[in-house]
């Protein structure tokens, strides 16, 4: 009793493990529906990007002279490596999984100076630097359909960890990149938009993507799940989707036969999985909620951005990338003190009137 | 390849001749800062930092060879907006000594002034033949009258802390 | 009006602070009990905000409960009486409910157990006293605010006279977990409590009381409206559950909708503040004359066996109120003289009852929740969690970082330290402490600023004394040599003409 202790005296039971637990569940449902869409190969991949995430933080903690176990038992590094496996194909092969987790852990993460340090979010670092270095393999999407004729694990094993890529047979575009190569070939939304049901795929996930990208619904259910447990805010996930809705719904009212409907940029894509796990990362979003408004409107007017006009078919990782750089600029957006206006003077003396 | 040698060469002597003359041009006779770091020092010469006087300090502050700690008197106060004058950063290893302040056994005080002559603040009261008393308040805690009391009735002893000055400890943070 | 309804828009509309366990279980289902006295009572002499108080008694003395045995030390202070009869065995050092752990000065009563009062003046009709007599008699009776702020209340009761006071709010909200000692006192004393009110009502000039209590004390609420029945001007509303719905500004707010400015007083918007229990022991100290003596304090925690409120008197050890609840069951991880949110952790048993103590808490470490403090994953939860819309996080990098001014720039010094943020932090960061730490810390750079300062001064003062001095004293060496050439020279010249001649 003699250490000096300062109030408070009683803290919460909420512990970080627990929080990055709470999100590992809410991820559960939408990743247990991808792997049932993709099969053995998915469960592969998942597998390869987790664990690698998991080692990494290990070496370097080691390196760094720190005690591992119970920084590993925080969970961020694992939720990492979900949220990466997550947001790139599938059927990806291994070294594309332990590279992309180097480049998070270990440059996005660790050199930063670990958990809560990092400006970059790990998951979107490690998933854009592969995107951007290998081109091919990050963009053969497997489609759930061609899978639906049977993969057994052994298939799915030498795909993953021996093959260079992934049969023709499998792959499939993803909903965006089609309509992106449509576009470009100068065929109009609604006929490239033809051979897709947006509502309906988003709703059991039956569409070409990454885990993360095809059952839209899963990711919402886990999303809400989190608000309910006051994890997460509302103000990012309504935020971004804010800013991805709104300009789609003007430019799509514009120009129907060149913009996809604001309800498809929504439902396709990354942008429940960004919107509600991604942007929503603690660390490398804002802190007030002003900074956390103009960071999610901003995410998503960068998305659709890039969607829209950019050279990639998804934006999401980009925005999110590029508005992580502006958070520590957006902290500075403090919110008012009691008493006090904006600008930090003292409020004038308004007084109680008698009754 | 030779208009690249003499172009290149050119534009390097022509900057090297730009910052030699700027430098002369631009010199500064003596530091400027050592006057503003002098003027936060408490100046009572005491000598407690291990320089003659409050301009050696200052000095040596400013050339980096002693820490905007060094001045006992001055504390964390002045160490602190000499750090932010000069744009050093304070390392915040190790307790910071307590103050101390001189008190006059008066049993053994003989009167002679000698300590009241070399206090630098004028906290010591007293005249000629008569008991000699320290203000607290403006007590720096410099040694000087404790050296020059011929009789030791003069000591210095650390302020002691109480419930108004005593400070909640910074947490460690262990990572 | 004896009740009042709080616009469900304006609860709405605020979405600071935080919930944490409220374990006012079962102290707050007992009835207030009589905690007797111990062996020695400790009555320090600083127990309000501002200067101590001076000890007008000698060791030795014989005193009877209530009488004075120190006198205020200032405008703003408060005098101390003997808490029971008996004699003065000391006037020296004793433990101290402060997280130091450091002693200060108390006057050492032994009790001769006969509880003896001295002669009081009672008041059937207080109430037709003058509004200066009111704020006399509880300056006299050495009443401060008894929810922890200690403030002394005459000081507020005379704000009347500098601002105009329109309303004045009773603080019955108790936010903080495990106290009931003001539910209790309400559910027991409303009656004195609502007396107590009409006459700070009285005093400050104001034309109404809002009694606030939190909507979990559905019984205080009840006895507190059946008590304010009669009369028109006291108003009775329930302020939702919420820490720290007890802080000052955060209550007027709550019940008038209107923001206190940050650098001025409640008093600025016609406000003025007082606990419940401040009430009840101005109804003491005005109908009845006695001075502050008890105060009722909420003995619980998890190692406590049997959690009750007491009535127990200024300078009891708190060792002696856990032993009066049956003792403690383990050890307890912390010992907090107060509520848990912003209590004091007091190193030692024996620190007294002072009369801003509204609890002697012994927690549990499982109570406490204390982990290993681990990195900030920015969360943000302390930005949501604090009342004052403050970015703790950002604080407490910055203090860790040494740039304490940096931190008051962004805030600091309106920071309550009211413990929400460090609640809610799931990385367990002593938030609050370096709070605690960077506000110290400038005060005692502010004290020392303003000493060097003057010492400053001396030394210029000194160093210009002695040029002078030299200045004068080369002055006159040059005149005298200029008198002695002069005479040399006139010397020289009528030995010429002497000689000439």
């Amino acid at each position: 009793m003699s250490q000096v202790h300062a109030s408070p005296h009683a803290l919460t039971s909420r512990t970080t493990s627990q929080i990055m637990g709470m999100v590992l569940l809410a991820l559960t449902p939408a990743t247990l529906a991808g792997f049932w869409q993709f099969g053995w190969g998915a469960f592969l991949f998942w597998c390869v990007c987790v664990f690698s995430c998991v080692f990494f933080e290990a070496l370097c903690l080691r390196w760094a002279g720190k005690r591992a176990l119970p920084v590993l038992w925080d969970g961020s590094a694992v939720l990492t490596g979900w949220l990466m496996a997550m947001s790139m194909p599938p059927w990806a092969p291994w070294w594309i999984g332990v590279l992309a987790s180097a480049c998070a852990i270990v440059l996005a993460k660790q050199v930063f100076g670990g958990l809560g340090c990092n400006l970059f979010n790990p998951a979107m670092v490690g998933r854009t630097l592969v995107l951007v270095s290998f081109p091919v393999q990050m963009t053969q999407w497997v489609s759930p359909q061609a899978l639906a004729q049977g993969t057994d694990f052994a298939q799915a094993f030498s795909q993953i960890f021996l093959a260079s890529g992934v049969p023709d047979a499998f792959t499939s575009a993803s909903l965006l990149g089609h309509v992106k190569t449509e576009l470009g070939r100068g065929v109009d939304m609604f006929d490239a938009l033809r051979d897709f049901l947006p509502w309906a795929s988003s709703i059991n996930g039956a569409r070409a993507g990454s885990l993360g990208e095809t059952s839209a619904l899963l990711i919402l259910g886990g999303g809400l799940f989190l608000v309910a447990k006051r994890i997460i805010g509302l103000r990012i996930p309504i935020g971004f989707m804010l800013g991805l809705g709104v300009p789609a719904l003007i430019a799509n009212a514009v120009a129907p036969e060149s913009f996809l409907p604001a309800s498809t940029h929504i439902l396709s894509g990354g942008a429940m999985l960004g919107a509600f796990f991604i942007a929503t990362d603690y660390v490398t979003s804002p802190s007030a909620p002003a900074g956390q408004w103009a960071f999610a409107l901003g995410c998503g007017l960068i998305t659709w951005l890039i969607r829209t006009w950019g050279g990639y078919p998804e934006g999401v990782g980009f925005a999110v990338l590029i508005m992580n750089a502006l958070t520590p600029l957006l902290d500075m957006w403090r919110p008012r003190i009691f008493g006090r206006s904006f600008t930090g003077k003292s409020l004038p003396a308004r007084r109680v009137g008698s009754v | 390849m030779l208009t690249a040698v003499v172009s290149l060469a050119a534009i390097s002597s022509g900057l090297g001749l730009a910052l030699g003359y700027a430098a002369r041009k631009l010199h500064v006779e003596g530091d400027a800062r050592v006057e503003e770091v002098m003027a936060m020092l408490p100046a009572a010469n005491c000598g407690q930092c291990g320089f003659p006087g409050c301009a050696g300090a200052a000095e040596a502050i400013v050339a980096g060879t002693a820490s905007p700690t060094c001045c006992p008197p001055g504390g964390k106060v002045v160490a602190q907006t000499i750090a932010d004058h000069l744009g050093i950063k304070l390392d915040d290893g190790g307790e910071a000594p307590r103050p101390t302040v001189a008190v006059i056994q008066e049993a053994i005080c003989i009167g002679c002034t000698k300590c009241f002559r070399t206090c630098p603040s004028d906290a010591i009261l007293g005249s000629t033949k008569q008991l000699h008393t320290i203000l607290d308040e403006a007590c720096t805690g410099c040694n000087q009258c404790e050296e020059k009391c011929p009789t030791g009735a003069i000591s210095m002893i650390e302020v002691p802390e109480t419930l108004g000055t005593w400070v909640m400890p910074k947490p460690v943070m262990v990572s | 009006m004896s009740s009042i309804v709080i616009p469900p828009l304006r609860k709405l509309l605020q979405r600071w602070g935080v919930h944490p366990d409220s374990h006012k279980f079962p102290a707050c289902g007992l009835s207030i009990e009589q905690a007797g006295f111990p062996d020695l009572l400790t009555v320090p002499l600083s127990q309000h905000v501002g200067a101590a108080a001076r000890p007008v008694v000698a060791v030795g003395d014989y005193v009877l409960r209530g009488q004075l045995i120190a006198e205020a030390g200032g405008n703003i202070s408060a005098p101390v009486h003997a808490p029971t009869s008996g004699t003065v065995v000391a006037i020296a050092e004793a433990a101290m409910p402060h997280p130091s752990g450091l002693p200060d000065m108390a006057i050492h009563i032994k009790p001769d157990g006969r509880d003896e009062w001295v002669t009081l003046q009672t008041e059937h009709y207080p109430i037709n006293l003058a509004g200066e007599e009111i704020a006399r008699r509880v300056a006299a009776a050495g009443i401060v605010g008894m929810g922890g702020a200690t403030f002394p209340s005459a000081v507020k009761l005379a704000l009347g006279a500098k601002s105009k006071i329109t309303t004045l709010i009773l603080n019955g909200s108790e936010c903080e977990p495990y106290l009931s000692c003001d539910d209790r006192l309400m559910q027991e004393h409303a009656d004195g409590i609502i007396e107590g009110a009409r006459l700070i009502l009285k005093a400050t000039g104001a034309t109404r009381v809002l009694v606030g209590i939190e909507d979990n004390k559905p019984e205080a609420i009840t006895a507190m409206k059946i008590a304010a029945k009669p009369f028109p001007e006291v108003g009775v509303a329930k302020v939702p559950s919420r820490y720290p719905m007890g802080a000052d500004r955060q209550l007027i707010q709550t019940l008038t909708g209107i923001e206190a400015p940050a650098d001025g007083r409640a008093a600025d918007v016609g406000v003025v503040v007082h606990n419940v229990g401040t009430a009840y022991a101005v109804h003491r100290a005005l109908r009845y004359g006695e001075p502050l003596t008890e105060r009722v304090i909420t003995v619980a925690g998890g190692a406590v066996r049997e959690p009750r409120n007491l009535w127990a008197r200024i300078g009891t050890p708190l060792s002696y109120l856990f032993e009066r609840c049956g003792g403690l069951v383990s050890s307890p991880a912390r010992v907090i003289v107060g509520g848990p949110m912003m209590g004091i952790g007091v190193p030692s048993f024996e620190a007294p009852v002072v009369k801003g103590a509204s609890g002697a808490l012994a927690l549990t470490a499982a109570e406490v929740g204390e982990r290993e403090p681990s990195a900030c994953i920015r969360c943000s939860s302390c930005v949501s969690a604090c009342p004052v819309g403050l970015m703790p996080l950002e604080m407490a990098s910055l203090i860790n970082a040494n740039e304490l001014g940096k931190a008051d720039e962004i805030g600091l010094g309106d920071c309550l330290t009211c413990g929400a943020c460090g609640f809610v932090c799931p990385s367990r960061i002593p938030l609050v402490q370096y709070f605690y730490h960077a506000k110290g810390e400038l005060s005692a750079m502010n004290r020392d600023k303003k000493r060097l300062d003057n010492i400053k001064v001396l030394t210029d003062a000194r160093s210009e004394r002695i040029e002078r001095e030299k200045r004068e004293k080369a002055e006159m060496h040059a005149r005298r040599k200029a008198e002695r050439d002069r005479a040399a020279a006139e010397a020289a010249q009528k030995r010429n003409s002497e000689t000439a001649s």
